[in-house]
């Protein structure tokens, strides 16, 4: 309990120094992007629009630690402005109407390439030296040496551009209705292919290498002989005895990668123009549009910080040193 | 990018490492002056010279050293301004243009040859950045421990946390642009990796008996951090370095084609900005994305060999199994046959 309570309030510290780098940010910037956005776009607004986002930008003449207390203040309670470039939505709107397919794409992603790399790290570290130990680890570091977006590209040009088996860009065809119909479902998993591919293919050697090296030296705990000195099958020795101990670090790195989901898939959506909180943010940086910017950026740090916390609480289950301490 | 750091952590977290710092100085009780430095060199030269003979060191050490002369040499290569409008546009690889040319007209191969400079040079500056920080946060946080490691380790946390390519593009948009700010915000954002796991090996050490030597004899805490602890902890320095400068070489290339970057220099992620900008994908015209992504990808690959082999010379237990199986490592071999028997 004290262990979670400590992560709770380390999670809290950090999410507050996300806002402090949000409040900091558009106040002490050379050149003013703030005023700028302001001149582009003052004619559209609202007098009392323009207020509050003077307000939350930090064009304003009050003290500095008023500003402060205020812009918390509205983090906390979600009131994050008007976005700019598709005025006149509210920030909150807009990040709830695309959070569904950052986690869709990136959920998927990492689901099956950590499950695909542990299970090939497992059987590498199981039979070291046998064909998928010798080939898999250095082909898969090389395939991770590409950059994401650049194999995005590749695989958009070879699948998508010449021999048209998936569609390129979008989360779904603009020709069907969302719904829950088969055809939608269907249309969107279609559309989701090359994407989830091109990240499972770049994370999988990660998490394919983190699992053998920690299996490497799981099998050689005395418990291990131990099993095979019973007699137990290879298997139950393998999964329940070997992996199972070798599991923790994976979990660990799940819970960090977890916050690759919403952040990291930034690249791979802007090249396949996915509809997801990456591509926005990139759209948001282009349209100078600050409040729909920071309030991404927080979006994306409450979520990777609660994912964090929830692999904590699932670590105090797994792992008893954690409790006893 | 972030995977490969977390790669590194846990390869490194998961053992004890007693390989490479294994038999430490030894003579905690000799004056403090020559033992540590008779102790300072061998581990390194051992690591040294396991890199040499290692296959996958030399091989990535050859393909790096082949893309650091591509980047001295493009001056004399191609002495004229590699954005120049030489040939026609689209043009497929011949014999005049060996990789074609780009939409504009472009050479790809001299724009391929001159972005090597600026990815090197931004990689290298902020592999080297980040390690350094890295390097003095994790020794002061294990050297003196309570307040200052619980201060440090916080901030580092908090840093691993936040979601690293949004605070890039979001830092990005802020600064103004420029190769400076490139390698600013890179640095901000990779530090804090290097930082955890050079700690936690620091840590190790710390508790070390030469050490409780050398501070008990009063010597100054930055020697005994730089002279007797940093020495010790060299692969692991040395794989966090590798690291890191992959981490830049890919952050900087995932900036710029975001178009985030610095527009006007020419650079491998500045390439491939222009070549999505001017719809080398749609039009089909492979040759010019490929180039750079593949010298992108080739380097990093070196280095990743370079820090793979690293991992192998200092970890015993990753090492090939060799035929005269040392009598430490029971569990694989006879499980081996017993599978295939029940198979």
């Amino acid at each position: 309990m004290r262990f979670i309570l400590r992560r709770l309030g380390f999670y809290l510290i950090a999410f507050w120094v996300s806002i402090t780098l949000n409040f900091l940010l558009p106040r002490f910037m050379p050149g003013d992007p703030v005023s700028r956005m302001f001149a582009r776009t003052q004619d559209r607004m609202q007098p009392e629009q323009i207020e509050a986002l003077r307000k939350l930008l930090g064009v304003d003449d009050r003290p500095i630690w008023e500003q402060y207390v205020d812009y918390l203040h509205n983090m906390v309670t979600g009131q994050m402005g008007v976005s700019i470039s598709r005025f006149p939505t509210p920030v909150t709107e807009v990040i709830a109407s695309q959070v569904g397919w950052t986690l869709l794409l990136g959920g998927t992603a990492l689901v099956i390439a950590a499950v695909v790399g542990n299970l090939l790290g497992i059987l590498a570290a199981w039979r070291r030296g046998g064909a998928i130990d010798s080939a898999l680890p250095p082909f898969l570091i090389f395939i991770g040496s590409f950059p994401y977006f650049w194999l995005a590209m590749g695989a958009l040009y070879l699948f998508g551009v010449t021999l048209g088996w998936f569609p390129i860009r979008h989360a779904f065809s603009d020709t069907i209705e969302p719904s829950f119909s088969w055809e939608f479902m269907s249309d969107v998993g279609m559309h989701l292919v090359l994407p989830a591919l091109t990240i499972v293919l770049v994370s999988v050697g990660g998490w394919m290498l983190g699992m053998r090296n920690t299996m490497i030296a799981t099998n050689a705990e005395d418990y291990i002989t131990m099993a095979e000195a019973k007699g137990l099958r290879p298997g139950r020795i393998m999964f329940r005895y070997a992996a199972r101990n070798a599991m923790l670090p994976s979990v660990t790195s799940f819970g960090m990668s977890l916050g690759f989901v919403v952040g990291g898939a930034l690249l791979t959506e802007v090249v396949f123009a996915y509809p997801g909180v990456g591509y926005q943010l990139l759209n948001a940086v282009q349209g100078l549009d600050y409040p729909l910017m920071q309030g991404l950026f927080l979006t994306i740090t409450a979520a990777v910080l609660l994912a964090n916390f929830l692999v904590d609480i699932l670590y105090v289950r797994l792992d008893p040193r954690v409790r006893a301490n | 990018m972030t995977t490969s750091i977390a790669t590194t952590a846990s390869t490194v977290s998961g053992e004890t490492f007693a390989g490479g710092a294994g038999t430490p100085p030894g003579t905690p009780d000799g004056g403090a002056g020559l033992p540590p430095g008779a102790s300072v060199r061998r581990p390194n030269r051992s690591l040294l010279h396991g890199l040499l003979t290692n296959k996958k060191a030399m091989t990535g050490a050859a393909m790096l050293f082949f893309f650091i002369a591509l980047a001295l040499l493009a001056p004399v290569l191609y002495p004229d301004n590699p954005s120049k409008i030489t040939g026609m546009a689209s043009q497929e690889p011949d014999a005049e243009f060996w990789l074609g040319t780009t939409a504009k007209g472009q050479d790809v191969l001299a724009l391929t040859i001159h972005g090597a400079r600026s990815s090197l040079l931004v990689g290298l500056t902020v592999g080297f950045a980040s390690t350094f920080i890295g390097i003095l946060v994790g020794l002061a946080a294990a050297y003196f421990g309570k307040f200052i490691d619980e201060a440090l380790s916080l901030t580092t946390n908090v840093f691993l946390l936040l979601p690293g390519l949004p605070l890039l593009v979001i830092l990005a948009a802020f600064l103004p642009p420029g190769l400076g700010t490139v390698i600013l915000v890179l640095v901000v954002t990779g530090w804090a990796g290097s930082a955890r796991v050079l700690r936690s090996q620091a840590l190790s050490i710390r508790s070390k008996d030469f050490v409780a030597a050398a501070v008990v004899t009063g010597e100054r805490p930055l020697r005994i951090m730089f002279r007797e602890i940093l020495p010790n902890m060299a692969s692991i320095v040395m794989g966090t370095l590798l690291a890191c400068i992959i981490y830049g070489i890919g952050a900087q290339a995932g900036l710029e084609f975001l178009g985030l970057g610095d527009v006007s220099t020419v650079s491998w992620g500045n390439n491939l900005y222009w070549a999505g900008n001017e719809g080398a994908l749609l039009t089909g015209s492979w040759w010019v994305f490929i180039p750079s992504g593949l010298c992108i990808a080739l380097v990093a690959f070196s280095l990743s060999l370079i820090n793979y082999a690293v991992d192998e010379v200092t970890n015993p237990r990753l090492r090939k199994i060799r035929k005269s199986k040392p009598a430490s490592k029971p569990a694989g071999k006879p499980a081996k046959p017993g599978k295939r028997a029940s198979a």
